[in-house]
């Protein structure tokens, strides 16, 4: 084990896959001499060269697009999308290419290829800066949606990326990436996808988060432990597809009561799939309605008061675990 | 092309390679008429293009191709799949939806596959195939590996973005890449002029590529080019660009009243038409006789009927198959 920051376990893991595979390389804007937006491939073009860690022009639909290609031909390609808000450039290739070559081919195409982009709001970006599209991508049949919240997973699960033979979508929370942890440094780590791990133990209520949302999922249950003696069990999902509803369920079986916390918007989002999962699954279980702790229902501003008030806090999470409870 | 040089392209091709050239346009004629009548019939259903009239195009550039090299097209892509040697058995009973079409019934007429002619694909969403085949070629430069892709779009493709990324991007990685317009001078019913400010070959030699115009018409003129193109992109020297100037004499798919033209321009096409003038080449040049073409459009008709039968008699995909290739297994044991 070694203590690093997420933005370090996640170049960890780029660097091992590219020594074990050479079918991998990594196209993006600003990768290489700049070392990345978040520093994710800082070091890389000096270790690897030009030929596998490229710096592309502006062009995100394009540089999916080579990407898909590249795979096509017998790579295995990393593309990073600067951040998440750019990947609405690069959508129909996602969407229509990525996901769906596979099964329109009737399985004599399939694209090997990892898209990795940063996510989420807090920052001051303003709208057009600060989506939060997990749940988004999630909707597409073809992909698979892996979002870490912490360095281990962050490494474990891009590693475990690179060993699949499908798309997939690897989200990372800015406000992550900053974050310091314990990351094995065995060379054969990996982290499954579908397995959603159980943060922390409880008995009275579960709450369910993903990416950033799991840390207010944490300070949220340490809160009610200090102040209200409720005793909460906190659910990384990890992949949001697959997704484990098994161990969601197993968990609101045992608490009776669920909250969903994410930073995307409420509605249409992916906190209402899996609401309606848990509905479907353990209603006879459950001892209040499931509640939703999300974004506010409009465009992110810039002012920090703003921001952090549409934003869901930890503050949003207890009150709606102490909704639950009264009579 | 001057008349020397099609004499000479004439006699090094030969009887038999002309001769193969006439009865693939032939057959891709027959096809799509058939496929025409089969969907005013309802075996035919979706959305269906019809290639007719823009033969010489598939047929003078697939042919400059080996075994090894890659095709990617758009959606009017009946005709790319037979000239590439698809089996028109399972190109029809993919029409049909059949369990033994070429994507198992999942594609459809815009969505034909064969992984092993290295048909990688009809994409039917305008230019989306376009950054596909630069990253092709990237693939095929850091494996070490010569092969090259044939992208082949029309002149609707022109004003999407990813038609300017690609070709710029191809150019700065120096990819084994040829582009190939089929310029039929409309995309859907908006005449291409109306749709862009200038002219095709220039979007591509202001990205500093190579670029010529053929005539799409003549099957010669097409092979002449793209032959020239597929060396220079093998020898390491880049993208290549060709606009072939061509006609499809059908709409623009079957649901297409035809209001933006006239039945004259039609017909005016017509009277170039890429079979007719090989024909008559061939005839003039002593290597056909009227026999031999009769015997030529008697094969192509009995290939058709052939895959019209075998189409019919082919299986539904079974429902429970429905699930079938949504993600590739195992993904890593």
């Amino acid at each position: 084990m070694v203590e690093m920051r997420m933005r370090d376990a996640l170049r960890e893991a780029l660097r091992e896959e590219m020594l074990r595979d050479e079918r991998i390389f990594l196209l993006g804007e600003d990768i290489g001499l700049y070392g990345g937006s978040y520093a994710v491939t800082k070091g890389l073009l000096e270790e690897f060269g030009e030929e596998r860690v490229r710096d592309t022009p502006i062009a995100e639909s394009a540089i999916v697009g080579i990407g898909i290609g590249a795979a096509m031909g017998g790579m295995h390609p990393m593309v990073e999308i600067m951040t998440i808000n750019f990947s609405f450039l690069a959508l129909d290739q996602i969407v229509n290419n990525a996901a769906k070559l596979l099964h329109m081919s009737n399985g004599q195409i399939n694209v090997p290829l990892v898209i990795r982009m940063a996510s989420g709001g807090g920052s001051q970006l303003a709208a057009t800066h600060s989506h939060s599209l997990e749940g988004l991508y999630a909707h597409f049949p073809g992909l698979k949606v892996v979002c870490p919240s912490t360095p281990a997973d962050a490494k474990g699960l891009l590693k475990r990326a690179f060993r699949d033979e499908n798309t997939v979508i690897f989200i990372e929370h800015t406000a992550n990436y900053g974050l310091r942890g314990e990351v094995p440094d065995d060379p054969d780590f990996l982290v499954e996808f579908g397995v959603a791990n159980v943060v922390r133990e409880g008995t009275d209520v579960t709450i369910v988060g993903y990416s950033g949302s799991v840390h207010q999922a944490i300070r949220a249950a340490q809160l009610l432990e200090e102040q209200e003696e409720i005793s909460a069990e906190v659910i990384d999902l990890r992949t949001l597809r697959p997704l484990d509803i098994d161990t969601v369920v197993a968990s609101v079986k045992k608490t009776n009561r669920a909250v969903i916390v994410e930073d995307a918007w409420k509605f249409g989002g992916f906190g209402g799939e899996l609401a309606a999962q848990i509905m479907e699954r353990a209603f006879d279980w459950l001892d209040a309605p499931v509640a939703r702790v999300a974004c506010k229902d409009v465009p992110l501003p810039y002012n920090r008061n703003l921001e952090f008030y549409a934003l869901p806090s930890e503050e949003d999470v207890v009150e709606a675990v102490l909704g639950m409870f009264k009579e | 092309m001057t008349t020397e040089t099609r004499k000479d392209l004439m006699h090094e091709l030969g009887a038999e390679q002309l001769g193969l050239f006439l009865y693939q346009m032939v057959l891709i004629r027959r096809f799509e008429e058939k496929c025409g009548e089969l969907y005013t019939k309802g075996k035919i259903r979706g959305f269906l293009h019809l290639y007719t009239g823009q033969e010489a195009c598939a047929v003078g550039s697939i042919a400059c191709l080996e075994p090894k090299d890659k095709i990617l097209t758009h959606y009017r892509d009946h005709g790319h799949a037979l000239a590439r040697g698809l089996d028109p058995n399972r190109v029809m009973a993919e029409l049909f939806g059949k369990a033994t079409g070429v994507a198992g019934g999942r594609g459809g007429s815009m969505h034909l596959y064969d992984v092993e002619k290295g048909f990688l694909g009809g994409y039917a969403i305008v230019a989306a195939h376009l950054p596909l085949a630069v990253g092709l070629g990237v693939a095929a430069q850091m494996r070490r590996e010569d092969f090259v892709t044939l992208c082949i779009f029309g002149d609707g493709s022109v004003g999407e973005g990813e038609f300017h990324e690609a070709l710029n991007m191809a150019v700065l990685w120096n990819t084994p890449t040829i582009f190939f317009c089929e310029n039929n001078l409309y995309g859907m019913g908006v005449p291409f002029k109306a749709s862009l400010s200038t002219e095709i070959p220039k979007l591509a030699a202001a990205y500093n590529m190579p670029a010529v115009t053929v005539d799409g018409m003549d099957v010669l003129a097409v092979y002449e080019a793209t032959r020239e193109a597929v060396a220079h992109a093998r020898a390491g020297k880049g993208p290549y660009f060709i606009e072939a100037m061509t006609y499809r004499y059908r709409g623009h798919s079957m649901a297409d009243p035809e209001l933006y033209r006239l039945k004259e321009e039609i017909e005016e096409a017509k009277r170039r038409d890429c079979i007719d003038r090989l024909r008559r080449q061939m005839t003039d040049a002593g290597m056909l006789d009227d026999a031999g073409y009769a015997e030529i459009e008697a094969r192509a008709e009995a290939v058709v009927n052939e895959a019209v039968e075998f189409a019919e008699r082919s299986p539904q995909p079974a429902l429970e198959t429905l699930f079938d290739h949504l993600y590739k297994e195992p993904a890593n044991g």
